[in-house]
């Protein structure tokens, strides 16, 4: 399990990588978004994948049970997302500004306005 | 009492931020709120370094829950400098921005903006978990976004995708850096970092995380070879904005690797290090060899952040003390000439509609004081006696030649040359030529004169002082310099507070 998310980990951070590479502004945000979620399978697959049981105090006892899961990498991953999820909504709108200003999304065009 | 000092630099500015918000049509309280937040920030920080130079570091665990699984805000020296600065520097560009911001940007939201960004800053400065430093490099990234593109125009909105896209691509490589480092020891408290990485055997893997901070990190800081974002995007948004992000924004980013690089990743400094100083001596020449092919002012000024981020590395990458107060020295003194130069930049634009040098001129015979007013920055980021720069460059050479790092000196000394050579074209183009033919004369009058002068003549001063009484700036970085070198009392402060 641990090898197949690491190959989709790679998979996602290549494709990511190369839209990035593209003229095209629309395909920079996607690479953009998919190096976000490479980011977060990262942070889940690193932190150890098992089957816990769910990580709650029960009243009596004041210890968690012995195989409980870690919360902390899904806290991560879920912060991540937020926030990556409102950048990344910035980054669209910002595209799509500029596509009006400049009324077109190739970048090449962009460097001959100046 | 302690607890409180902490908290403040943060909680000031969401506040202010919040008032703004509320106050969304009425442009003139905004403006004396942001005032106001501006100098209660100041105050708080202030007040925070007398307390950590006092008692040494302090912490807090933000919720009562206690390190490593909570959250923890810390203050060592390096974090309350830093505190200070940005709030000199915010301080002032809202009282610059009050004479230049002009009423369209004030009532799309600057003020809320630029006080969001100072909380993301200080927040990055005082935070002791890792995670909790990328968030708060997003709260900072986000208003800073906003900052750039506001306004719209062309040019900014091309510096601006610039910006973002490879500040998110940090982003990413950070928080990729954060999971590996997680999964690796399982706590993302600084100072529990620090202690159990040096249980873990394997070098090799903490290299590879080491060397992702460095890369995420280094584009923030705009290091070599990630640094070309930076010239494309801050010379396009409004002079009061690109003042703020020259002074503060990159330094956040040499902070982090500061931090970084003395806290956690110690275990192997001839690789790290060495990359770090190799790192340093390429940044500080291309970004010197930039400014030279460029006729903007705002332009050759933002190629000469890279280089002096450079000059910070250098502090670093030597890794004595010496070395280290050097690179806060260095830290300081640049902020303040940055922010300074830039200001200065804007009035140059008020007076004669351009920042291109070609069509500048005359500003000598015209306004002479301005002429002296950008002659202390200028000659001060070039390192000339007896301003902050001369000894910014004189520590951290001595501290480069007692540790026999002959290459990166030499690299050191050339630049600071070319970095006159740099500023002279300046001064002989924009104040000592005789006026461009087309040029347009404006004055600037009544309480905006000021409100743009007053700022930066002050920053002047702070300049000039420094360069009288370097041991007012040098002890403090020494003593921030002694706990980087030495952590126990900061990892002290973060875990001994467990009750």
């Amino acid at each position: 399990m641990t090898l197949l998310l690491a190959i989709v980990v790679g998979v996602l951070y290549s494709v990511g990588i190369y839209l990035m590479m593209d003229r095209n502004m629309i395909r920079l945000i996607l690479g953009l978004a998919l190096l976000s979620h490479a980011a977060n399978l990262l942070i889940f697959t690193s932190a150890g994948i098992a089957r816990g049981s769910p990580p709650i105090i029960s009243t009596e006892g004041n210890v968690a049970p012995p195989d409980a899961a870690d919360p902390v990498p899904q806290a991560l991953i879920l912060t991540a997302i937020v926030i990556s999820f409102g950048v990344l909504a910035f980054a669209m709108a910002l595209v799509y500004r500029s596509y009006e200003t400049i009324g077109s999304e190739d970048l090449d065009e962009m460097r001959n306005v100046e | 009492m302690s607890g409180i000092l902490l908290v403040l630099p943060i909680l000031v500015p969401l506040v202010t931020a919040s008032g703004c918000l509320v106050a969304w049509r009425y442009r003139s309280i905004q403006r004396a709120l942001s005032l106001v937040g501006a100098a209660v920030l100041l105050a708080a920080a202030g007040m925070l370094l007398w307390q950590v130079d006092r008692g040494g570091p302090i912490a807090v665990q933000v919720g009562g829950w206690p390190a490593p699984f909570g959250i923890t805000l810390v203050a060592d020296m390096l974090s309350a400098i830093m505190v200070v600065l940005a709030g000199i520097v915010g301080m002032a560009v809202a009282i610059y921005s009050l004479g230049d911001i002009g009423r369209r940007r004030e009532s799309l939201g600057y003020f809320p903006l630029f006080q969001v960004l100072m909380m993301g800053v200080c927040g990055a400065f005082l935070t002791g978990d890792i995670f909790n430093l990328y968030v708060w490099f997003e709260v900072m990234l986000m208003a800073s976004f906003t900052l750039m593109a506001m306004g719209a125009q062309k040019a900014q909105l091309q510096g601006a995708i610039k910006y973002v896209t490879l500040n998110l691509l940090s982003s990413a490589i950070f928080l990729a850096a954060i999971g590996i480092l997680y999964g690796l020891v399982g706590t993302l408290n600084m100072a529990d970092l620090a202690t159990k990485l040096r249980n873990v055997p394997e070098p090799g893997i903490i290299n590879a995380v080491a060397a992702l901070f460095l890369v995420a990190f280094g584009i923030k800081a705009a290091a070599f070879p990630l640094f070309f974002w930076l010239p494309a995007s801050y010379p396009t948004p409004p002079v009061a904005v690109s003042a703020l992000f020259a002074g503060l924004l990159t330094k956040v980013g040499v902070y982090a690797l500061l931090r970084v690089f003395s806290l956690i990743f110690i275990q192997n400094l001839s690789v790290t290090h060495g990359l770090i100083l190799a790192i340093a001596s390429f940044t500080m020449v291309f970004g010197v060899l930039g400014a030279y092919a460029q006729n903007e002012i705002r332009r050759i000024l933002s190629f000469h952040i890279v280089s002096q981020i450079g000059y910070m590395l250098m502090g670093l990458g030597l890794f004595t003390r010496l070395a280290l107060a050097g690179a806060i020295f260095y830290i300081a003194h640049h902020i303040l000439v940055k922010t300074n130069l830039f200001l200065i930049s804007g009035i140059i634009h008020r007076l004669r509609g351009s920042f291109t040098l070609a069509q500048l001129g005359g500003l000598y015979r015209t306004h002479p004081w301005l002429a002296l007013l950008f002659l202390v920055p200028a000659l001060s980021l070039a390192g000339l006696p007896p301003l902050s720069g001369f000894f910014a460059k004189l520590i951290l050479i001595q501290a480069g030649l007692e540790a026999g790092m002959y290459t990166v000196v030499a690299v050191a000394l050339i630049v600071g040359l070319l970095t006159l050579l740099s500023m002279l074209k300046i001064w002989n183009e924009a104040f000592w030529k005789q006026a461009a033919a087309n040029s347009h004369e404006h004055e600037i009058t009544g309480r905006q004169r000021f409100l743009v002068l007053g700022p930066a003549i002050v920053l002047a001063g702070m300049t000039i002082c420094i360069g009288l009484w370097p041991s007012l700036l040098l002890d403090p970085s020494m003593k921030a310099a002694e706990q980087l070198l030495d952590t126990s009392a900061y990892i002290k402060a973060v875990m001994g507070v467990r009750s």
